[in-house]
């Protein structure tokens, strides 16, 4: 701006653009700041008023808890999505600033700490705007994730709470829903190469007014996902469970009074935070890193860095993440900076502090820094819909980093935890069902992740998704009443599939299903760690293995249960090493399949993953590997050789003297077989990444990022984005070259 | 923003056995000499000052050592097991007593991350000045 210009010819130019912005894209200010806004005037006069009544704020803090429980359960009863059904939602109250203060206390928790930012958007762009406005009775839509949430397939519905014409809070739900119309079926398209792929892109929306949806933009709304059942009866469920948590917030102002409300909202958010504080203060200070490695963008396997330091300095947590790999600009695994704070604040409310209160105010003491441009801060260009593949690793490298701080905590609510398993291993699904009903969606049993090992007991088998602390998978007759899909075995546990320690990981189950009764069906699979586990143990615990996705295909086995039953295998490890059936190909690839039509009775074959292992596997009670062998979840060749126990296998009696042998001269091998650390570093370490491995993020410099090749790099403040070539072209090329190799011999 | 409690935080918590404080599983650290210590075998690991990893023994293990592949590496590509070009296993044994307190999954030649724990032992030592006078405290696993 020129500098000579008068004020006055400023402030109309100011007040022209202000009044004429081309595009209300994402705001910048809004979507990188996680902190709990500054009070109002009256929210502030309200908490000093309350301050010596801390018994009625506590009561009135319960029944809007119990307000926005009541609703989680009416979502979860009413809702006809497979995320609602299961638990895959939340249901809230935001301060009239837009925090959100209260939340279900189960549901997904990732949710609790970036559902405010569409919130805060409204407030700020729509609240004083002539052709919008917030008014009592309006109802407003949010998915684009660029404006707040995780992803496209999650949508949000809230509505403006007003007393005596001010608004004193806003309540909402938000749902996993799934069908959002994108480039694939299900809402998590793992093939979108834009955000252009990735379906509806609802900025915040008002949908309705004077509690009604409008017509129009219903059937806007249906007319462009492939399940227009699904989205009026997603919005309605939501819509009806956002009235109930109104009808309480009326309730207890009309006990109260309205100060006593907005003492209550904003006393929580203050609370949690300042004893997030307190507790932080118990820590030691200091500096742990932590190096997490992806193996894939669900297209095609590479290597993802995430590199992570986690410093504690008195009641502050700083999460650096810079030096980990730049973003994809035509793929799908790239995170919203805000939608990781969300994942990386849950691991708080899950497994760090589980008795706080579920609110963004948990996360206000920590600081996350990252490269913008990378792929946990990505560019709005870039896609995100399997935003999960790069935010679900950057919050295993910060699990993995806060137990050698949280160990010798002063004050601890939970026990020390290892790394949970960190993907949703499911099927997404997609077709015509037997209802000849077009449908897409996902399976609810991404939700059985293995879990961690504990300081004090082995991991749960197939327990919780790492995003929420109470959800369910599923019940089999119930999905098979509204999908084609059988699951032949639906939740089997499998064999060593754990991180083996003193504390082992869950299981995870295998999951085979199959097809009968459609005109067309189809599965996707969005899971890395195929080559290079996506979890890790601690304190000298093993990670859980690797997972593919198996396929047989050239088969019908409803034809074979019909007179071949003896054909028939219940295991993956069976059927792909004995191949059972004559005349089928049998294939295993990477886990990250994009959408892909099947014939009746094909099978394909996932496993839920284990959990990480704590501690020296040697230091493992053999009582608790008799225990497993009873349960069939070890194997002889694990006990053998990785636990070192020696035990009767027919009665389960344990030989100690002989264990303690083994493990004996098993301490003896270690020492043999090692090196001092300096000898070993200086013949380990190389200058940069393999030849032909392709490797992305920083090597040994977190300010120099590789992009698949030892010779290729930028600056991780100038971040090149990769683009990656098509799969199938580089397949192609690949036969080319080897057909001409042929034709030339 | 700063609490009240900064000055006297909680240590309930806190492990103090024979004078060191637990830092982790494996590890503890002696405040009045500042030197890293193995919690099975109490041999010393070096100034708490520095990586405690310098003391340790180091190999590299073979993943499908400990992740068997569950179907048949000679007829598919993905096995269950780590791919080993991709995935090393790195163990950490204590020198002494050979206890394996850290393993790291890394791709082949990746520098170790030496500096995964560091503590600032001066805050420390003032945060346990008080506690150290004591013998065993505290709860810890």
């Amino acid at each position: 701006m020129n500098k000579e210009q008068a004020p006055t010819e400023r402030s109309l130019i100011e007040q022209f653009l202000d009044d004429n912005v081309l595009f209300l894209g994402p705001d910048t200010g809004i979507m990188r700041d996680h902190s709990v806004s500054i009070p109002t005037e009256q929210e502030s006069a309200a908490v000093v008023a309350w301050a010596d009544r801390s018994e009625d704020i506590n009561l009135i803090r319960n029944r809007l808890q119990t307000a926005c429980n009541e609703s989680f359960d009416m979502v979860e009863q009413m809702g006809a999505a497979p995320g609602a059904k299961w638990g895959d939602l939340i249901a809230g109250i935001f301060s009239c600033q837009g925090d959100l203060a209260l939340s279900s206390a189960g549901g997904v928790l990732i949710f609790s700490v970036l559902a405010q930012h569409p919130q805060k958007f409204m407030l700020k762009y729509w609240k004083d705007d002539p052709t919008v406005g917030i008014r009592e009775g309006d109802i407003f839509m949010h998915n684009d994730a660029r404006y707040g949430n995780i992803h496209n397939t999650d949508q949000s519905l809230s509505i403006p709470v007003f007393h005596e014409g001010e608004l004193v809070c806003i309540v909402g739900s938000i749902v996993h829903e799934g069908e959002n119309g994108a480039c694939e079926p299900g809402g998590m398209p793992g093939g979108a190469e834009s955000p252009y792929d990735e379906g509806l892109k609802m900025p915040p929306l008002k949908v309705g007014e004077n509690f009604e949806f409008r017509k129009d933009l219903l059937t806007f709304l249906q007319n462009s996902v492939r399940e227009p059942k699904l989205q009026l009866e997603g919005m309605k469920s939501k819509f009806h469970a956002c009235l109930r948590i109104k009808k309480r917030v009326e309730e207890v102002i009309a006990d109260y009074g309205v100060d006593a409300f907005l003492a209550t909202v904003r006393g929580t958010l203050s609370d949690t935070e300042m004893e997030v504080r307190r507790r932080l203060q118990t820590w030691p200070d200091g500096k742990v890193l932590s190096n997490v490695f992806a193996d894939s963008t669900l297209r095609e396997n590479v290597l993802i860095k995430i590199r992570c330091e986690v410093i504690k300095k008195d009641d502050e947590l700083i999460i650096d993440l810079r030096g980990s790999s730049p973003e994809f600009l035509n793929r799908a695994n790239n995170t919203v900076l805000a939608s990781m704070k969300g994942m990386l604040a849950q691991l708080f409310l899950m497994f760090v502090w589980p008795d706080l209160p579920r609110n963004q105010a948990v996360f206000a003491p920590i600081t996350v820094l990252t490269d913008p441009g990378s792929a946990l801060n990505c560019s709005p260009e870039a896609p995100n819909a399997q935003s999960m593949m790069t935010f679900f690793p950057a919050f295993t490298a910060v699990q993995n980093a806060i137990p050698k701080l949280l160990f010798s905590a002063g004050f601890r609510s939970t026990d020390i935890v290892a790394c949970w398993y960190n993907m949703i291993t499911t099927f997404v699904y997609g077709g015509s069902n037997q209802h000849k009903e077009l449908v897409g969606n996902v399976c609810a049993d991404l939700n059985g992740m293995g879990g961690a090992a504990r300081a004090t007991r082995d991991g749960e088998h197939s327990i919780a998704p790492i995003f929420a602390s109470m959800a369910d998978i599923g019940e089999q007759e119930l999905i098979e009443e509204e999908v084609p899909m059988m699951k032949l075995v639906p939740h089997k546990v499998m064999v060593d599939n754990c991180g083996f320690g003193k504390q082992r990981g869950g299981h995870g189950y295998q999951q085979i299903v199959t097809h009968k009764d459609t005109q067309a069906w189809g599965y996707m699979v969005n899971t890395i760690g195929a080559k290079f586990p996506s979890t890790y143990g601690i304190f000298g615990g093993y990670a859980p293995g690797c997972y593919p996705l198996c396929k047989v295909k050239d088969v019908n086995v409803f034809e074979v249960m019909k007179d071949q039953r003896e054909l028939m295998r219940f295991t993956i490890d069976e059927i792909m090493n004995e191949q059972p059936f004559p005349d089928a190909t049998y294939s295993s690839h990477h886990a990250g399949l994009q959408f892909e039509l099947a014939d009746a009775g094909e099978l394909y074959m996932i496993t839920q993953g284990g959990g990480g292992g704590y501690g020296d596997i040697l230091e493992r009670d053999p009582a608790d590997i008799v225990k497993d062998w009873a349960d069939r979840i070890v194997s002889k060749h694990t006990i053998e050789n990785i636990y070192h126990v020696v035990m009767d296998y027919a009665t389960g009696a344990v030989d100690q003297d002989a264990t303690d042998k083994a493990r004996a001269a098993e301490r003896k091998s270690r020492l043999a077989r090692a090196k001092p650390y300096k000898e070993f570093a200086a013949e380990w370490t190389k200058a940069t990444p393999p030849e032909g491995l392709p490797f992305y993020g920083s090597w040994d410099d977190p300010t120099v990022l590789h992009l698949g090749t030892p010779d290729n790099t930028c600056p991780a403040d100038a971040i090149v984005p990769v683009m990656m070539p098509d799969p199938k072209d580089v397949e192609i090329a690949k036969l080319k070259a080897e057909l001409a190799a042929l034709k030339q011999a | 923003m700063s609490t009240d409690s900064a000055a006297t935080p909680d240590l309930s918590g806190v492990t103090i056995e024979d004078g060191k404080v637990a830092i982790t599983e494996y590890l503890a650290i002696d405040l009045d000499k500042e030197t890293w210590h193995c919690r099975r075998c109490d041999q010393n690991l070096g100034n708490a000052r520095g990586p405690y990893k310098e003391a340790l023994m180091v190999y590299e293990r073979e993943p499908s050592e400990i992740h068997d592949p569950a179907i048949d590496p000679e007829k598919y590509e993905f096995t269950y097991a780590p791919d080993p070009a991709w995935c090393r296993i790195i163990e950490y044994y204590c020198p002494q007593c050979a206890t394996q307190m850290e393993v790291e999954y890394l791709p082949p030649g990746h520098p170790l991350t030496l500096n995964d724990l560091q503590l600032d032992i001066d805050a420390l030592k003032a945060r346990h000045a008080a506690a150290i006078s004591g013998s065993e405290q505290g709860g810890q696993p």
